[in-house]
């Protein structure tokens, strides 16, 4: 946890509870929505750099996201996991705006998301996301799938690109692929071009769509090592995963989630040991008993 | 190539029953064409006699030739190697095709003197028109597409009215509209322009559905990996999009290119002087109609070959970043 002790006085909202202590509180306290929550905001607005306050969606009538509330602060590395269907991925896709959300208010770096927005590169140019299938851009090189970011939103000359993109791929260890295309690389090395092509971009805060998901697990290793690195370098993540090992090693909170709604938040330990759900504890069960 | 297992099978060319078979249905089938009257029953003079007077020995002599020759022909090239293979049969087809046209009995010093003529006025026609309206129909088309796909109710039924009028309406027609109806507007638009734009617009109609397909291929990953990196929908069109579309849409833009080629003899209804328009004309004054007609179908032909060549390159240079 980054955020210092001495705010203490200040942060006594919900939302400050929330990100620093909630396996401490009573269920009902998780999620917030009282008039203090507005007041405090202004205080801790600098670290926050996702801020999803009350975000409910859906797709026609079915409802996807339920009085979602989620503060990212600035190195804060969160994991989500959920069963499938749950809106995890849902929720995440919503902090660049890939969904738009109907209700509630999402701020991403200080730019509030809505649908009449012009702005939404300036926000997505600050949000690297990393897919389940990576995305790669099949007819470019690795080298070119990792340049054309900086070149064409930030107006970076080529060769300082290149030496960018190759600074970044040394970072996830596959320089010497540069000059493949994707898919003469494995599903990993392929995963790691990814998020080296996200960091190209110099990105505030990363998303982590179950970057795993479609590995072998012999990748899964491969991937997760450069997700943990970049995790002890400072990097703000949010990961939506299935991995509880890396969830256990790396996150400062877990949040799990079912049917649209954050069921239960808390720092790793206290959620592995000690969840507070039925729900969260027949999952658990679940994904940890395999 | 399709899928090959990795069983080699028997050549079939060299299993006795095949070959009997198609010897029996090639006898059978010259057997109920009499070619006792043509080329063919000439050449079998030494050994039939008198082919008109050879009756149903003649008859049987010359498909049972045919046959014999046939399959000799079928076991020996099931020897070659594949390359070889293909060469030989073109090779063949293309003597017969040959000997087809040697049948009219052409007169090639007439063609010798008019050739030039077909060539620098009716090919170049025929080229910079095709060029043109190529190029037109090419924009006309992306645009048509990308409004198709668009959410904008306005530009879709544009589009999609464009498209279902130019496909659902006889080239022909599509001329003489733009040719003879424009003026009537007080556009007087000479043979060529109007050729063009009628050619332009109805290709365009066509290549819109195959840009369409093209874009919808794509996998949508691709545009949120493009778009969430922030790039902008025309950046994501131009440089992440269409480029992975090329190559899909290639085989039938080809497709396209080859038909306009030919579609554009159309023109010549509205007398521009390409060149179905000289081939129909030039020999007409001395009754020399095939000659200029078989002339204008080769070249039509080569320009044709031209055009595939081009595209085989094309796509072999896009298969690099699909290959393994």
């Amino acid at each position: 946890m980054n955020v210092g002790q001495g705010n203490e006085a200040k942060n006594v909202s919900m939302s400050r509870l929330i990100s620093e202590v909630p396996v401490d509180l009573p269920q009902a306290d998780s999620i917030p929505g009282r008039a203090s929550f507005r007041q405090e905001q202004a205080a801790v607005a600098e670290d926050k750099i996702i801020e999803a306050r009350k975000v409910s969606k859906w797709y026609g009538t079915f409802r996807v996201l339920t009085d979602i509330n989620l503060n990212v602060r600035k190195g804060e590395r969160i994991v989500i996991c959920g069963p499938s269907g749950s809106g995890k991925s849902t929720l995440i896709r919503c902090f660049n705006r890939l969904e738009a959300h109907q209700e509630g208010e999402i701020i991403v770096n200080g730019i509030r998301l809505h649908n009449k927005m012009r702005n939404v590169g300036e926000v997505r140019k600050n949000v690297g996301m990393v897919f389940q299938h990576f995305n790669l851009f099949p007819h470019m090189t690795v080298l070119m799938n990792c340049m054309v970011g900086p070149m064409w939103i930030k107006g970076m000359p080529e060769t300082a690109a290149r030496r960018n993109a190759l600074r970044f791929l040394e970072r996830v260890r596959i320089p010497e692929q540069a000059d493949k295309y994707p898919v003469q690389l494995s599903g990993g090395q392929q995963q790691r071009v990814a998020i080296a092509r996200s960091l190209c971009m110099e990105p505030a805060v990363m998303l982590f769509d179950e970057p795993t998901s479609s590995l072998d697990p012999e990748m899964v290793a491969e991937v997760l090592e450069t997700m943990t690195s970049l995790a002890r370098d400072g990097m703000t993540m949010v990961c939506v995963t299935h991995e509880m090992g890396f969830a256990r090693a790396v996150a400062d909170r877990v949040l799990f989630m079912d049917t649209g709604r954050i069921v239960e938040e808390g720092k790793p330990q206290d959620f592995f040991t000690n969840p507070q759900h039925d729900r969260t504890k027949l999952f658990l069960s679940q994904i940890l008993s395999h | 190539m399709l899928y090959s297992d990795t069983v080699e099978s028997e050549v079939l060319v060299h299993k006795p029953w095949f070959v009997v078979s198609i010897f029996a249905l090639v006898l059978l089938l010259f057997l109920v064409f009499n070619l006792t009257g043509t080329a063919v029953g000439e050449l079998m003079r030494p050994v039939i006699g008198d082919p008109l007077q050879s009756g149903l020995y003649g008859r049987f002599a010359i498909a049972f030739a045919i046959a014999a020759i046939f399959c000799l022909n079928l076991v020996l090239i099931g020897f070659a190697s594949l390359r070889l293979q293909i060469g030989i049969v073109w090779l063949e087809v293309l003597l017969l095709l040959l000997a087809f046209f040697a049948a009219f009995h052409l007169s090639l010093p007439f063609i010798r003197e008019k050739l030039p003529f077909l060539i620098a006025q009716g090919l170049v026609t025929t080229i910079y028109i095709s060029a043109i309206s190529i190029i037109f129909a090419s924009i006309v088309a992306i645009v048509a597409a990308v409004a198709k796909l668009s959410g904008n109710g306005f530009a879709y039924a544009i589009a999609s009215f464009y498209t279902s009028f130019f496909r659902g309406m006889p080239l022909l027609m599509q001329i003489y509209l733009i040719y003879l109806g424009l003026p009537q507007l007080g556009f007087v638009i000479d043979a060529v322009p109007a050729g063009v734009l009628a050619l332009s617009l109805c290709v365009g109609a066509y290549m819109t559905e195959i840009f369409r397909s093209g874009i919808l291929s794509i996998d949508r990953g691709q545009w949120e990996a493009s778009r969430s990196m922030g790039f902008g929908f025309s950046l994501t069109m131009r440089r992440i999009i269409l480029p992975q579309a090329l190559p899909v849409i290639v085989p039938p833009m080809g497709n396209m290119f080859i038909a306009m080629l030919k579609d554009s003899s159309l023109v010549s209804a509205i007398g521009v002087w390409e060149l179905t328009f000289l081939a129909r004309t030039v020999g007409q004054d001395s009754f020399h109609h095939m000659e200029m007609l078989i002339s204008a179908a080769v070249i039509y032909w080569l320009m044709s070959i031209c055009l595939e060549l081009v595209q085989s390159r094309v796509e072999r240079r896009f298969a690099r970043s699909k290959a393994r």
